[in-house]
């Protein structure tokens, strides 16, 4: 009785939207390769990252005063005042460097296993786009508490736009709204912040899961599971039903559905990460000075320029490449490469073979040396500048920029392995 | 619908002229979007001149003033520090001002209208953070100098003109306010003499 009460509740509804078809298009019948690992579990996570900032912004925003007067105060009053106030704005400053950390795995994965390779070219630039968003998206937060690193990082950062030619000056002046940073600059962060910029990063979401639908997913070995129609063997194909769209021009091999198969996995990644993301929140939510700043825990005070204004972490490889240039411009114009060129890296990379498993020593040499550059540079640009620190912070920007232009000349002729006809698990 | 076969040569001709008058239209609501961002008319208010007195300002001391939420300083400069910035010149990026960071009135060695005040924004050229003032101690910063600005945040070496040093982040010598002197004792910031 009850049943079929739910079943006809269903079908009027399937007869007005494709709830269920969408349903099965995209969770229950969507074939996923059988081999994911440990590093699949990132982009799981930062929908469930995104969810918990929109959700700890919302309650946040009802408590916050977004004005140079009052918002210092106002977050003083969250993190005293307000019931659980300080849970919920620890939630949602763990949750950015959460969300960094995410999304820098998740990145990795894509570089490891050759994801952003033909044909999943728009997958990768949707991404880099969310990233990009992201960054705009923390660095606009981070003005809201009015603090002394949020109003002199801003400051530094807003600086940069000075350096271009002719308009520079002008347009600091417009994004600040004022000669100094004020709370004109403070009034619309804070409109972007929480209305324009979510909006773009869940359409941005939006675009990059369909993306990523339409092609289907890499996987470890970086072999598609699609094969021409009529050419794979039942026991490969399996006995699992996928959706027609998958299907219907394509035999599907070593894949299963990814509900519930992959929804339980990523639940499991998901306690495994709620597990760190507590134990940050109630033991160290400041995360040493790293996610949280000393110096914003005084508010803004254009007179005074703390002793040293370092970004928060996930800037810092940016950052360390910006100070190691001592001309202004030019310095300028390589921060902004060093994230433009992730944006070229389908291309620059013109290898066949995707997977690091079956790729050269040089590419694997290549990609070690780059994540080291990285860490390097991002430690080096939390830190004061000092000769000795500068000229290293020099030579892992070479090798910052040399990872693609070593991958650009010898993907063209790489010395492969053979790839395997079958996933390997 | 008109029973007409479709005439593609009008359609198309509709097609672009809507498309381009919807977007000359699109364009011109763009204005007060962009504009509005410009500084508001309480903005440019506040960025008025300061008239300050400097009546009590002690030889090698700095006193710190606000104008358009910088911090502009008034330095008394000594004898000494006035012969030592005459022996620099090889160890700064632009000895003697030829890019524009100050008016005409200031484009010269010292950078300043009166030798013994000198007249600056205290906002480092590099990424816009307030140098320090090292009156005695900054000869650990470039040898045998002893007075000028240190910028903590990047390094960016200053001397007591407001001059770059070389191999120092900071492309730019610091900014000289428009100011002129109402009275031997008063100096008004943010504005050239003879405007209104």
């Amino acid at each position: 009785m009850l049943k079929k009460l739910v079943l006809d509740g269903i079908d009027w509804v399937d007869a007005r939207i494709p709830m269920t078809e969408t349903w099965n298009k995209h969770l229950a019948q969507y074939p996923t390769p059988v081999n994911f690992n440990f590093w699949y579990f990132f982009g799981s996570l930062a929908m469930l990252v995104l969810v918990n900032q929109i959700l700890t912004g919302i309650w946040l925003t009802m408590h916050y005063n977004p004005s140079a007067e009052g918002a210092f105060a106002s977050i003083e009053y969250i993190m005293r005042d307000v019931p659980y106030g300080w849970l919920l704005r620890y939630m949602h400053s763990t949750g950015a460097s959460a969300f960094f950390v995410v999304i820098y795995l998740h990145m990795f994965r894509g570089l490891i296993y050759g994801s952003y390779q033909k044909p999943r070219e728009l997958i990768w630039i949707f991404g880099m786009l969310i990233f990009l968003v992201l960054m705009a998206e923390a660095f606009m937060g981070y003005l809201l508490p009015w603090g002394q690193m949020s109003f002199w990082g801003a400051q530094v950062i807003i600086s940069l736009f000075g350096a271009i030619p002719i308009i520079g000056d002008d347009l600091t002046l417009w994004i600040r709204g004022d000669y100094v940073i004020s709370g004109a600059t403070l009034n619309r962060f804070f409109a972007l912040h929480v209305v324009a910029l979510p909006l773009a990063l869940v359409g941005l979401v939006f675009l990059h899961i369909i993306a990523l639908h339409e092609v289907g997913s890499n996987n470890p070995d970086g072999v598609e599971i699609k094969q021409k129609k009529g050419t794979a063997s039942e026991e490969a194909k399996g006995k699992f039903t996928f959706h027609k769209q998958y299907s219907g021009k394509k035999d599907i091999i070593d894949a299963v559905p990814f509900h519930p198969y992959f929804t339980v996995k990523d639940i499991m990644g998901v306690a495994g990460f709620l597990i760190c993301f507590a134990a940050v929140i109630f033991f160290i939510p400041e995360g040493g000075g790293y996610f949280l700043e000393p110096p914003n825990f005084e508010a803004a005070n254009g007179l005074k320029t703390p002793d040293h204004i370092a970004p928060v972490w996930y800037y810092t490889p940016y950052y360390a490449i910006l100070r190691a240039i001592p001309d202004k411009l030019i310095g300028v114009v390589f921060f902004g490469g060093s994230i433009a060129i992730l944006f070229l890296l389908p291309w620059l990379d013109r290898c066949k073979v995707k997977s690091i498993r079956y790729r050269s020593w040089k590419h694997k040499l290549n990609i070690t040396q780059f994540i080291i550059c990285f860490i390097v540079l991002g430690v080096l640009g939390a830190l004061p500048a000092t000769p000795l620190l500068t000229t290293i912070a020099q030579v892992a920007s070479v090798g910052y920029f040399g990872f693609f232009i070593a991958l650009w000349v010898y993907s063209k002729n790489e010395k492969t392995k053979p790839l395997p006809t079958r996933l390997t698990h | 619908m008109s029973k007409a076969p479709d005439n593609s040569g009008r359609r198309k001709f509709l097609t672009l002229t809507t498309g381009v008058v919807g977007a000359i239209g699109a364009a011109a609501v763009a204005v007060p979007f962009v504009k509005s961002w410009s500084p508001s008319e309480k903005a440019k208010a506040a960025g008025a001149p300061v008239a300050v007195d400097f009546s009590k300002i002690q030889p090698g001391q700095l006193i710190r003033v606000e104008w358009r939420g910088k911090p502009v300083w008034i330095v008394s400069r000594t004898q000494k520090v006035l012969d030592e910035l005459s022996t620099l010149d090889g160890k700064l990026r632009d000895p003697a001002s030829e890019q524009a960071q100050q008016p005409d009135y200031a484009t010269n060695p010292l950078r300043s209208l009166k030798s013994e005040i000198f007249v600056a924004v205290g906002i480092c050229t590099h990424l816009g953070c307030s140098p320090t003032y090292l009156p005695d101690s900054f000869s650990e910063q470039v040898e045998g100098v002893e007075s000028g600005f240190f910028c903590p945040c990047h390094g960016s070496k200053f001397d007591m003109a407001g001059r770059v040093f070389q191999n120092v982040p900071a492309p730019l010598n610091l900014v000289v306010p428009p100011h002129h002197y109402v009275s031997d004792t008063q100096i008004l910031i943010g504005l050239d003499k003879g405007d209104a």
